[in-house]
């Protein structure tokens, strides 16, 4: 089961959040600011795999851009470790390498590839289709 | 609007409350275009929780897009469906999405089996009735969709494995397709097809074959393909190869595939890539409890592991080294432990990794003076955020003890003296749990040693009290630790100091016990009576009856005092006083009664619509109670008088009491032949290694001994397990030592050369540490003796001590017996013609039991030699399981164990285990357990297992399905007392249901639950009936029923939140079944 799915940068900003079971506003703040710091204090030859409290996070470096995925003991940590390079390729594919920072776009995106802290859907092509479809809307 | 709602997404993840936009997320998702509309809800996923009441204002929106034509809008609400919705309102859009299921766009049908998915895991009743559509989007010709089936699959076979084991074959049909690349290219990432629906597919597969090999048979080939298909270098095909790993240990064994395993686990240990060597490692602690041997071959990576600068890497291989604990690498592996913990800083690493190390400390210490040491770092490290049961234990063990009196006085001389030694440092801190350690010791145990004047103690102790940092709690504990050491010395200045001192101390409590401490000094003899040596687990009798106030009370009762009443008491009458409307719906015409009723008054909005809902009719139910009611006849078989016999309970609980006797006889001769050298380590190779290494491979040694002697035969395994489980069950064994003594001797002389320097020492440990290491010791009791007698001479004294025991209750055991064996050749009819053929043996239950409602006798499980049956017999108050276990061997069975797993939902009273001491050959044994639901669910499986040892020791599993029926039973009450407890109850479910044809008249449809359910029937009036049961102990449901146009409207309450939800469900099966 996934837990959370953060985007944060190299300052500590918090860039995307996405939560699977319900947290209290000022706790998650406080456990955002936790995570980044375990994160940071780690160099690149470390493992990705993180033991913090009752659960596990999974993290990823791209430039100044950490993602962190909280996960249960269930969880595979190496499929979560592919998982957010999958999506940082549909990201890419998206928005054709300029990450232009489309908050509610990404949110999409990350609500087609993972439910409920389920992996529910890998297919780039069909990620992207629900999306796709909104655009030529929104356009037309 | 848009802008505005993603600007408050925006807030709300950086930190910042913004509850006052809500509202305006649920307007944009029900009034916006398209785009709006999906941030709208998605707003609303990100902002809400599952229990918000806003969420009801969403549903209106989500059922009409629901229905809209246009597919963008029907896939969004798909998608908010199965994010976040309120689960009460699941009926409002259950049909809409089930149509969704034939819908002929695969995405439309992917969402909505997602949005199935998230309605199983908040409500499972609520979608019982759609299983087979859930096969059919297994089957669809679409991967999506039937991926999507799969996390639903992947959550039912967790929670039941045995009632899907018919689709294990589809899925392995699915994996091989998958792996065989025959999905569309576009589902190929890396080029590797559909990892995680692999990955998926893989766990499922794990659940279904475990300890089932008829099951896992199905899916060895396609796990071998896996495995060979999974060679591409890439990071997914490790996380495949993973859980590929993970499942080939889970199932059922397969030697060619476990060696393939090994391999690739090698393989991920050995990588230079650190998040590989993560992943190896994790596998290995999975899997080393089964094959110890690998550990032995990758022990040097475990050892430079163990060094890793990584603190990450560190850690899981102390979780593995944890897992390879045993009497003889425990010092070394707990020493690692701590080392590792004072480097970490974070509370939750402490608090986990303190407690492994208190529990291998009192598992395995192998002398006083290293469990002590090791617990005082547990203690000073630990400190204050450790659970509290660490300490609680330490002092348990302590105060108990062991049979052995001399060694446990060293135990407690040796924690007095190192206790005396830390507070004899200057301006050391200790944590408050570690401070109140030792003043407890202290203050039982420092009379023990005589080379300390108690003088100095109580000095230090004193010191101690002054201390700023010394909390008031643990300050109790010290001033109770000078006390218990005052009633000891004659007199002494400190204690005069202390009250001195502490008399007119501005904290009350130190105050009292200083005052106490005072008259205590002053009155020798009493202090000690009161404060006897060595005493703390003495019982003490406690006279709860408080019968020597009665003179008290007698005394102000004949001065006029108000004599006593109980809290709820004087809480009706407070009540029955105020009373001015009466909403009470039932027994309105009682005015006798209503005084006591107690909930007039009441104005709660359920007891107003209770109230109008049925006050038409209410009213007509109180007149007409006494000529009209209709008191359906409850069949006298729950009737108290019906059910036991009292001595036959007593004869019950004699023979499931706990047996703590583990059969290992042999278990010392079978260690003696299957030592067998670790393959690791041979001479040539120490030679050619440098210092370093051969540093490390010291460590090695002394990391890995014992697990040598494991890795002989997997017999051996079983065999060791017992031997462990019996030190820490019994208490004395002498012949047990003499084994454990020879034990010890072969390992060590059998292990490798640079062991042998530590042999010696471990081998003088070896006698005084046997008790030791006797920890976890259980109060015991006369009968555990007697076993651990019959355990010398197994056979002949096996006999005697259960003869003892028969007359000690004074009931003829042997006279029960010969009852069932009447009955075992008497077999009942109906069964033999069922059962004939097969076994000679026809199980029938005893002629006490065979009276009460009972179930057909069904088979468990069978091997060569025994074959178990199971009847379920329901008793008043308990589910009576009665097993039956019969020899179908020519030669009497011993010892035959049979062990209830214990878990959720069910609760086994008394001990799970029962032992058969024998079972003669060609014949049936049973015995009896009573089963309660702990915790409501419609159906759960208990597992047990049986143990016998013909040639070998051999292991049989069986499980036994359990529904919720089995612990309902009916509830007689009157009119009036439903109506006050229903009122009195808070959880209430209702739903309509549809009544066939033949049972349309409210009678019948409540005669069909009366049957089937065991519901009993208060009463019935018009088209409206009350019925009453309750679940076992005694947990109450109420149900009211009322018939309107064909349909059933039952309405249940309880104080159970579970209760009417699994009722209901049963309620409709039953109802379905019947028509």
């Amino acid at each position: 089961m996934i837990k959370f799915f953060l985007m944060v940068n190299k300052q500590g900003q918090t860039r995307l959040s996405r939560y699977y079971e319900h947290v209290e506003i000022n706790k998650r703040t406080m456990l955002e600011a936790e995570v980044v710091k375990t994160c940071l204090s780690r160099s690149k030859d470390q493992c990705s795999f993180i033991e913090y409290k009752d659960f596990k996070l999974v993290y990823r470096q791209y430039a100044a851009l950490f993602i962190v995925v909280g996960i249960n003991e269930t969880e595979n940590e190496m499929a979560v470790y592919e998982l957010i390079h999958n999506f940082v390729e549909v990201l890419d594919k998206y928005f054709s390498r300029v990450i232009m920072f489309n908050l509610d776009r990404v949110h999409i995106i990350l609500d087609e590839m993972v439910l409920n802290g389920c992996i529910v859907e890998t297919n780039r092509n069909r990620i992207l289709a629900p999306l796709l479809v909104l655009d030529k809307v929104a356009e037309s | 609007m848009k802008e505005c709602m993603v600007r408050l997404i925006y807030c709300e993840m950086l930190g910042y409350e913004s509850s006052f936009g809500y509202i305006h997320a649920i307007k944009l998702a029900q009034q916006g275009n398209l785009l709006e509309k999906r941030v709208g809800y998605l707003a609303v996923s990100l902002f809400l929780h599952e229990n918000h009441e806003l969420l009801l204002l969403l549903v209106n929106t989500v059922v009409k897009d629901l229905q809209s034509t246009n597919l963008v809008e029907v896939c969004m609400a798909l998608t908010i469906v199965s994010q976040i919705f309120p689960r009460e309102m699941i009926p409002a859009v259950l049909p809409l999405i089930e149509d969704k299921l034939q819908h002929s766009k695969e995405i439309i049908r992917r969402k909505a089996v997602q949005a199935l998915y998230k309605f199983y895991v908040i409500a499972p009743n609520q979608v019982q009735h759609i299983h087979d559509k859930f096969r059919k989007a297994l089957c669809d010709r679409d991967a999506g969709v039937m991926a999507a089936s799969l996390h639903i699959y992947l959550q039912m076979i967790k929670e039941n494995s045995s009632g899907y084991k018919d689709l294990t074959g589809c899925f392995v049909s699915i994996l091989k397709q998958v792996v065989g690349g025959k999905l569309p290219i576009d589902f190929n990432y890396h080029s590797v097809p559909a990892p995680w629906l692999q990955i998926q597919l893989l766990r499922i597969l794990g659940l279904l074959g475990k300890d089932d090999p008829r099951t896992s048979e199905l899916m060895y080939d396609v796990l071998d393909e896996s495995l060979r298909r999974a060679e591409l270098n890439h990071n997914i095909t490790y996380a495949i190869l993973f859980e590929c790993v993970q499942t080939i240990y889970t199932i059922y064994p397969k030697s060619e595939l476990l060696e393939k395993a090994a391999k690739c686990i090698g393989k991920f240990v050995l990588s230079p890539k650190i998040n590989l060597k993560y992943l190896g490692l994790k596998a290995l602690t999975y899997v080393i409890q089964q094959d110890p041997n690998l550990a032995l071959q990758h022990q040097m990576t475990i050892i430079e592991c163990l060094d890793h600068p990584d603190p990450i890497i560190k850690r899981e291989t102390l979780e593995l080294l944890y897992r390879i604990t045993n009497g003889q690498n425990v010092i070394v592996i707990v020493q690692k432990m701590l080392d590792y913990l004072k480097e970490s800083r974070e509370e939750y690493t402490i608090i986990k990794l303190v407690g492994k190390i208190a529990e291998l400390a009192e598992k395995y210490a192998p002398d006083n003076e290293w469990f002590i040491q090791t617990m005082n770092a547990v203690f000073s490290v630990g400190g204050d955020v450790m659970h509290p049961d660490i300490p609680n234990n330490f002092l348990r063990l302590l105060a108990e003890g062991f049979d052995d009196g001399k060694e446990d006085n060293q135990l407690r001389i040796y924690a007095v003296q190192s206790y005396v030694a830390l507070l004899g440092e200057e301006d050391a801190l200790y944590p408050q749990k570690f401070l109140q350690v030792m003043s407890w010791v202290l203050g039982e145990y420092s009379s023990l040693v005589t080379d300390v004047d108690p003088e100095v103690i109580l000095t230090k102790l004193h010191s101690l009290l002054k201390r700023t940092f010394v909390t008031s709690e643990t300050k109790a504990w010290i001033m109770a630790a000078v006390t218990k050491l005052a009633s000891r010395t004659s007199c002494s200045k400190t204690i005069d100091k202390v009250i001195q001192e502490f008399s007119n101390s501005l904290d009350t409590c130190m105050r009292q016990y200083a005052f106490e401490l005072k008259h205590l000094c002053e009155d020798k003899t009493l202090m000690k009576n009161l404060l006897p040596f060595d005493a703390s687990c003495n019982d003490m009798v406690v006279d709860a009856s408080l019968s020597f106030l009665d003179g008290f009370v007698a005394e102000g009762l004949g001065r006029g005092a108000a004599p006593y009443k109980p809290h709820h008491q004087r809480q009706e009458e407070k009540l029955s006083r105020e009373k001015a409307l009466n909403f009470e719906p039932y027994g309105l015409s009682f005015v006798s009664s209503v005084s006591s009723s107690g909930v007039t008054g009441r104005q709660s909005p359920t007891g107003l619509s209770f109230g109008s809902d049925t006050s038409g009719n209410s009213a007509e139910t109180g007149h007409k109670e006494t000529n009209t009611l209709k008191l359906e006849g409850v069949r006298k078989l729950w009737g108290k008088e019906g059910c036991w016999i009292p001595g036959v309970s007593g004869t019950l609980s004699e023979q499931s009491r706990p047996n703590n006797c583990y059969v290992c006889v042999s278990g010392g001769s079978l260690l003696v032949g299957q030592v067998s050298d670790p393959p690791a380590l041979r001479s040539d190779q120490v030679a050619s290694l440098s210092e370093e290494d051969k540093e490390k491979q010291q460590l090695a040694s002394t990391l890995f001994i014992g697990l040598g002697s494991n890795a002989g035969v997997s017999l051996m395994g079983k065999a060791d397990t017992a031997t462990q489980k019996f030190k820490r069950k019994s208490k004395i064994n002498e012949t047990r030592d003499g084994e454990e003594a020879s034990d010890f001797q072969n390992t060590a002389a059998s292990d490798f050369g640079p062991l042998l320097d530590t042999v010696p020492t471990n081998l003088e440990d070896c006698e005084g540490s046997i008790h030791t290491r006797l920890r976890k010791v259980s109060l015991c009791s006369s009968d555990t003796v007697e076993d651990n007698l019959a355990f010398e001479t197994p056979q002949s004294l096996k006999k005697s001590g259960l003869d003892d025991r028969l007359s000690d209750s004074g009931l003829s055991r042997s006279s029960l017996f010969a009852d069932s064996n009447i009955e075992i050749f008497q077999p009942s009819p109906s069964a033999q013609c069922e059962r004939a053929s097969k076994t000679p043996l026809v199980p029938s239950l005893p002629e006490e039991l065979e009276k009460l409602t009972h179930s057909e006798v069904v088979e468990l499980c069978q091997s060569d030699a025994l074959a178990l049956y199971l009847c379920k017999v329901w008793t008043d108050d308990s589910l009576l399981l009665t097993v039956f276990v019969s020899n179908k061997t020519t030669s009497a069975l011993n010892a035959v164990n049979l062990m209830f797993e214990e878990a959720e939902p069910f609760q086994i009273l008394e001990s799970p285990t029962y032992q058969f001491p024998v079972i003669e050959a060609q014949s049936m044994e049973h015995c009896q357990k009573c089963v309660w639901m702990d915790k409501v669910c419609t159906q759960g499986i208990l597992f047990g297992s049986v143990n016998y040892q013909s040639e070998m020791e051999t292991r049989l599993e069986f499980s036994i399905t359990l529904s919720l029926v089995d612990f309902i039973r009916p509830m007689e009450m009157t009119t009036e007392d439903f109506g006050k407890l229903w009122l009195s109850l808070s959880n209430d479910v209702k739903q309509n249901i549809k009544m066939s044809s033949s049972q349309d008249s409210l009678s019948a449809a409540l005669n069909t639950l009366h049957q089937k359910l065991k519901l009993s029937i208060v009463d019935i009036i018009g088209n409206e009936g009350i019925l009453a049961c309750q679940l076992l102990p005694s947990v109450p449901c109420l149900l009211h029923c009322r018939t309107h146009s064909g349909m059933l409207a039952l309405w249940f309450r309880s104080p159970c939140s579970a209760l009417p939800d699994g009722l209901l469900y049963q309620c409709q099966k039953v109802m379905e079944e019947s028509s």
